[in-house]
């Protein structure tokens, strides 16, 4: 029997968004060279107009973390340092349910996903990383680890907040100054951030936010004032960063893509691993770097796993990012659409054959139904090429043995997923898999104490725990 | 009588755990001695035998790998006069014996000072790991000849990675010799693979090779061939280690920084529950 809905919308009356926003420069919203408009991708209205940072523009704002970092927040001692990041860790939590909405707004991802994993975890990662800033001499670096300088930070717009909390509070709490680069279209929760840092008297220039797309990532990147870079975004883009600090001695740390395995056995509890697949793969769009974008299931309950999922996705609610019902929400842009419409265009021309639950989308903004591709093959570039959407492609494989030289036949080593009831199958899995992150039994979980990254070319270094830190440590 | 005619060593490359001649049939001289002048396609050849031995080494267990570098101090204390004969200074190589037996503890112990649980805000055992990262390219460093090889190889394989490493071009001899003292330590073929000749020739095939996880770049003194060796080993986006300074003290505490940059940290969730 199915079940109605009446629509539960959030209100977005708690978040007042401006009409214009400038950059975030020195403690004070600046003045650039050129707008432009971020948009709602659930209905295609512009939210907002924000400042595109020119090459000057970044350059100001390198120099006002320069000199934060030897004035101020350099010098400072940890435990004061410590309770600025406690006070912002208190204003996000004060203020979730604003930062959720706008998120919502402007990434297109679920009410529910924005207000029950992303806001939290931002809350905790500052709170996890505020501990560490009078704490820095027990962290396993030798017994005076010194901060690096000024960080330049380039995040992506799935996680726009999250991906923030765990490039800002690690570098905070070791003693850095940022200037931070949101997404082209999802800048607004970094720029509220920008007030909640004003709100908590954080020092001038310890955070700059400068807006805009590749360009002012890259004249950021290679700024000679930065000693640091930290990018979570596409290999591609981590590949050029790789190259252009080359010779720089600036510390890199990367964090790129993911074409995830996650591996079902045959005695995995079908309604659980459903569950797991489901969320390993829909989660936020399927816009998650660590998605479990390859099911490897094995061969004899394929029919069986095949056949729950498609009731399970059947079930799934695509639509308004604001109603507290929705499941999947919108497409972050339409050039993510375009990408994940060719993409599974192709899946379809190379054999693959593909299936989504009837399912209505919106007329307006930008809309992809949960899919799925079976019978498909390695060499199919749905299984080979990140889709960054909700696009699960289906493999399956008769041995473990089989499962493993599989899973890892990839350049990427981001993530994996294991179902199974035996432990001592989990964790002869687990050994061999060549991925930072295994879920075994579970899927998308995060922690701020638990660290995340990539082997292979998903990136080098860990955010995260105690190795979080060391990416802003001289050591 | 007349007197004994002396037995002259051959000087060649250590590849697979065997000592090929460069499959270029080219040599150059230092010390009096041929020494075989690696070519790209040694290099290559080189990270085959590195790639095939990594799922032995990497999965042995650490209690053995840290037997085999501590077999490896003993050999090289037994040949201690050898390595003076070719002009390395006694107190070098206690250093490198020492260094050996210094790396060899760290074995078993790394995993538990460099990974741990990590308590988690839910019902779930979470545990992070550290694992070898794969096959290893090495510039050793111009000199110490000797005691620098062994800072560069021990850290990368004390932890399961394998390694091909290209010696200083300037002291070949020394290094072909750590090669045989490798060769009767019980170190699997191919786990250390040593190339001598122009690092100009091999470093750049194997910062772009594709089969290579990391490169160190410890002996490369021009700024610009650095320079070149990161931006090509951007391709796959290997870990690199920078240039070590040409001041850089070879006989202090070499820290765990050596064997972490090569490591790649797995973190494992798995559900409480009944």
């Amino acid at each position: 029997m199915m079940f109605e809905y009446a629509p539960a919308p959030e209100s977005r009356a708690i978040v007042d968004i401006r009409s214009s926003y400038g950059l975030f420069i020195d403690g004070k919203f600046v003045d650039g060279e050129t707008l432009d408009k971020t948009v709602n991708p659930a209905t295609e209205e512009v939210l907002a107009e924000v400042t595109w940072a020119g090459t000057q523009d970044v350059d100001r704002a390198v120099r006002a973390a320069r000199k934060a970092y030897d004035k101020v927040w350099g010098p400072m001692p940890g435990r004061d340092r410590a309770k600025y990041l406690f006070r912002i860790a208190r204003i996000v939590q004060e203020r979730s349910r604003e930062l959720a909405v706008l998120e919502s707004l402007d990434n297109g991802k679920p009410i529910r996903e924005s207000r029950d994993v992303d806001l939290p975890l931002v809350a905790a990662h500052f709170f996890y990383y505020a501990g560490w800033a009078d704490k820095l001499p027990y962290a396993g670096f030798g017994a005076e680890p010194r901060p690096l300088g000024v960080a330049a930070q380039v995040i992506p717009w799935n996680f726009p907040l999250l991906m923030l909390a765990w490039k800002v509070a690690p570098a905070l709490a070791a003693g850095n100054t940022v200037v931070l680069k949101p997404a082209e279209t999802t800048p607004l929760t970094a720029l509220l951030f920008a007030e909640i840092c004003q709100q908590a008297d954080l020092p001038a220039g310890v955070v700059n936010i400068v807006t805009g797309a590749g360009d002012t990532g890259r004249a950021l990147v290679e700024h000679p004032g930065v000693d640091k870079v930290a990018f979570t975004g596409s290999t591609e883009v981590g590949k050029a960063i790789a190259r252009s600090v080359a010779g720089t001695g600036k510390k890199v740390t990367l964090e790129l893509g993911g074409k995830a395995a996650n591996i079902v056995y045959d005695d995995a509890p079908v309604d659980q691993a459903v569950e797991g697949i489901v969320n390993g793969i829909f989660f936020n769009q399927g816009h998650v770097c660590c998605a479990g974008s390859r099911l490897l299931v094995q061969e004899n309950v394929a029919e069986q796993v095949l056949d729950a999922l498609k009731r399970r996705m059947a079930l799934l609610r695509v639509g308004d990012p604001l109603d507290k019902n929705t499941d999947v929400g919108a497409i972050n842009s339409a050039a993510q659409l375009a990408r994940i419409r060719e993409l599974s265009d192709a899946g379809a021309a190379e054999g693959a054959q593909r299936w989504s639950p009837p399912c209505e989308l919106p007329e307006r903004g930008f809309w992809f139904a949960p899919t799925i591709f079976t019978g498909v093959t390695q060499a199919h570039r749905v299984a080979r090429e990140e889709i960054f959407g909700p696009v699960l492609s289906v493999l399956t494989f008769r041995t473990p043995a089989e499962a493993v030289e599989k899973a890892n036949n990839t350049p990427y080593g981001l993530s994996a997923g294991i179902w199974t009831d035996k432990g001592s199958r989990i964790l002869w899995t687990a050994d061999r898999l060549r991925a930072g992150v295994v879920w075994a039994n579970t899927f998308n979980k995060f922690d701020p104490t638990s660290p995340f990254g990539g082997y292979k070319e998903s990136g080098y270094g860990r955010e995260g725990g105690r190795h979080g830190l060391e990416a802003y440590l001289n050591v | 009588m007349s007197e004994r005619v002396a037995v002259r060593k051959t000087y060649k490359l250590f590849i697979g755990g065997k000592f090929p001649r460069s499959e270029s049939g080219r040599s150059y001289l230092v010390q009096d001695s041929n020494v075989s002048l690696a070519s790209r396609k040694d290099a290559r050849d080189a990270v085959v035998a590195a790639r095939a031995a990594v799922k032995g080494w990497a999965g042995a267990t650490a209690y053995n790998r840290g037997q085999i570098l501590y077999r490896v101090a003993e050999m090289l204390e037994g040949r201690r006069e050898q390595f003076v004969a070719l002009g390395v200074p006694g107190d070098e190589v206690d250093a490198a014996v020492d260094r050996w037996v210094w790396y060899a503890g760290w074995a078993d112990k790394l995993p538990q000072v460099y990974g741990g649980a990590n308590p988690v805000a839910g019902p779930y055992f979470n545990l992070s790991a550290p694992e070898p990262t794969g096959v290893v390219a090495v510039v050793a460093p111009e000199s110490p000849a000797l005691l620098g090889l062994v800072s560069v190889i021990a850290p990368a394989i004390v932890t399961g990675n394998t390694v091909v490493v290209a010696a200083s071009p300037s002291a070949p001899l020394a290094a072909v010799t750590l090669a045989e003292v490798l060769a009767t330590s019980d170190l699997p073929g191919g786990v250390v693979n040593l190339l001598t000749g122009r690092i100009t020739e091999t470093a750049p095939t194997l910062a772009a090779h594709l089969d290579v996880n990391a490169i160190d770049l410890a002996g490369v003194a021009d700024p610009e061939l650095a320079t070149d060796l990161e931006a090509r080993a951007a391709e796959n986006l290997k870990r690199v280690l920078r240039p070590t300074p040409a001041d850089h003290d070879w006989t202090g505490d070499p820290g765990l920084g050596r064997m972490t940059a090569l490591l790649e940290t797995k973190t494992v969730w798995h559900p409480k529950g009944v």
